[in-house]
């Protein structure tokens, strides 16, 4: 992006519009905070929770500590080791079953039984039958994407248009190039929906499933965003809990927002709609 | 052949298609619904017939029986004397020398016009990559859509996008265009320019166009023959030549002539038109 572009974003109604907002949101959230004492009567629930300030001074205190930074790493590691294994595995499941009704037949009734059991549901089951509790995190994260991606391609590529594979096969295409030319990009768009929405589970589930499964003792593994949140709040810094949470939803935009330029690149002709 | 072939010389020598007693019975052991009925019809090659009737007649089953999308009961259908689907056979195989142009429009959304009209010589591979494109390009241009090569077709008007679908099927040098009710969802001013559009294209490129619509204007404008459909089970009730010399202009539409023919045809396709209306017949 270039200079005059950037400028333009920036001065744009939109941009306006959303900091306005933000700022807003804090000043009333520390205004909450603060109301006993500012007015003396403690608003409910609001005034229970850290004011930003607080936040933020704790905050920047941590941006100087590797361990916070290391938080964050070891949610990013899981999240993209599961959310990729979960596209790897599930973008070819998801298309074969559409494309194939024997398969179909076979897989998707057992898939469907398995599909509403919540990942969370799964994590004391992966940590006995995983060898390592980095490895149950990993799957439960896992869990999280696959599902959604998969619904997401079955739901795409059954629903093309019976024209398109009409006009293919009139024209001499072969079942390959039905699959690799219509098939494959008029999923894509559904392709990128259940990632992106796979996306945000992942993050979800990482959380619990690093409070489940705590820090340092177990195995080696542990750590991660949400094991910084639940370590805060057992030794009392509520000032740290927000800090994580806030780094979450951080975390979990940055995920999206890459993702969504990512669906758009591979999806130019979206853009056009 | 009729008379008024005879008046353009250019016209395609391939491409007759036959369509002899041919019946088919969707659900044949259930609610067994007749779509046609022992329909038969010759439609000459390089002739633009149309097929004319009320929505769900059943002349969609007759072009898809065509095109090699569905099978049917019984009967046969051949084109230039070869079968395409008979009683041994009952579905025809798809092939390029009959392409449709879908009613609602079949372009690929994910590939740029260009990209679209490419597709069937791409697949067939007979001739290079760069030869190819530049005919796709060479078609574009001549049927006035430089400039939209690589545009998406969500990006271009809908009446261009049929016109890219025409150059698109014409890449495959089909014998015959099957037309499904394309300007349906267009309104009738575009729907004039396409018609002039696909009347210039049609006497640059040998084909024969099987047209089938409900709009009995653009039929007659259109067509060296009308064939008007019974509401199902579909055959045909009459046919009428539209003895008004090729290559036609918009003038047609207010000449003597053509409101005789539409006087002569109207009260049929609305008596049509009202039994598949009481018969309570949805889209087939």
């Amino acid at each position: 992006m270039n200079f005059t572009k950037l400028k333009k974003k920036l001065n744009s109604r939109a941009t306006v519009r959303a900091l306005i907002a933000i700022t807003i949101f804090f000043i009333l959230w520390e205004i909450g905070s603060r109301s006993e004492d500012l007015f003396g009567v403690r608003f409910p629930w609001i005034g229970l929770v850290p004011a930003p300030s607080g936040v933020f001074a704790a905050w920047a205190g941590l941006l100087g500590d590797s361990s916070y930074w290391a938080s964050w790493y070891l949610s990013a590691k899981r999240v993209f080791t599961g959310f990729l294994v979960a596209m790897l595995l599930g973008i070819p499941f998801g298309l074969y079953m559409a494309v194939n009704r024997t398969f179909n037949g076979i897989a998707f009734p057992t898939f469907e039984i398995l599909r509403p059991i919540p990942p969370l549901a799964w994590v004391p089951a992966s940590i006995i039958f995983w060898p390592t509790a980095e490895m149950s995190i990993a799957f439960v994260t896992f869990l999280g994407a696959f599902y959604t991606i998969v619904i997401n391609v079955l739901g795409g590529a059954k629903s093309i248009d019976t024209r398109f594979f009409q006009a293919a096969e009139s024209m001499g295409a072969s079942q390959w190039d039905i699959f690799r030319r219509v098939v494959l990009p008029a999923t894509l768009p559904s392709i990128v929906v259940g990632s992106a929405v796979g996306m945000g589970i992942t993050w979800e589930v990482v959380v619990a499933a690093e409070m489940i499964s705590g820090g340092g003792s177990s195995g080696g593994a542990g750590g991660g965003l949400g094991f910084f949140i639940w370590n805060s709040y057992l030794g009392g810094s509520y000032e740290q809990i927000v800090v994580g949470m806030l780094s979450i939803g951080i975390a979990g935009y940055l995920s999206s927002e890459g993702l969504r330029k990512l669906g758009g690149y591979f999806t130019p002709w979206l853009k056009t709609r | 052949m009729s008379a008024m072939m005879k008046d353009n010389e250019s016209l395609a020598d391939k491409g007759a298609i036959r369509i002899e007693d041919v019946v088919k019975i969707y659900d044949p052991d259930g609610a067994a619904v007749i779509a046609v009925d022992h329909c038969d019809l010759d439609v000459p090659a390089g002739e633009i017939c149309m097929i004319v009737g009320p929505s769900g007649c059943g002349k969609t089953t007759l072009l898809n029986a065509i095109a090699g999308f569905h099978d049917i009961t019984s009967g046969a259908i051949y084109l230039d004397d070869e079968l395409l689907c008979g009683p041994e056979k009952p579905k025809a195989v798809p092939g390029s020398d009959r392409i449709v142009v879908f009613q609602n429009g079949a372009l690929f959304p994910w590939k740029t016009n260009l990209e679209n009209v490419a597709f069937g010589p791409l697949m067939k591979g007979e001739m290079s990559k760069a030869d190819i494109y530049d005919k796709a390009r060479k078609m574009m241009a001549d049927a006035g859509l430089e400039g939209s090569e690589n545009n998406y077709p969500g990006e271009i008007s809908s009446g261009l996008r049929r016109r890219v679908e025409i150059v698109r099927a014409l890449m495959n040098e089909p014998k015959v265009l099957l037309f499904d009710e394309p300007y349906r969802a267009l309104d009738s001013l575009t729907k004039s320019v396409m018609h002039e559009a696909l009347l210039e294209i049609y006497y640059k490129n040998k084909v024969t166009i099987f047209f089938i619509t409900h709009d009995l204007e653009e039929a007659i404008f259109l067509g060296h023959r009308l064939v008007i459909m019974t509401s199902r089970p579909c055959k045909p009730k009459k046919i009428v030549e539209v003895d008004i010399p090729h290559p036609r202009d918009y003038s047609v539409l207010t000449s003597p002539r053509f409101k005789e023919i539409m006087a002569e045809t109207k009260g049929l396709v609305i008596e049509e038109a009202k039994k598949a209306f009481e018969a309570g017949e949805k889209e087939g």
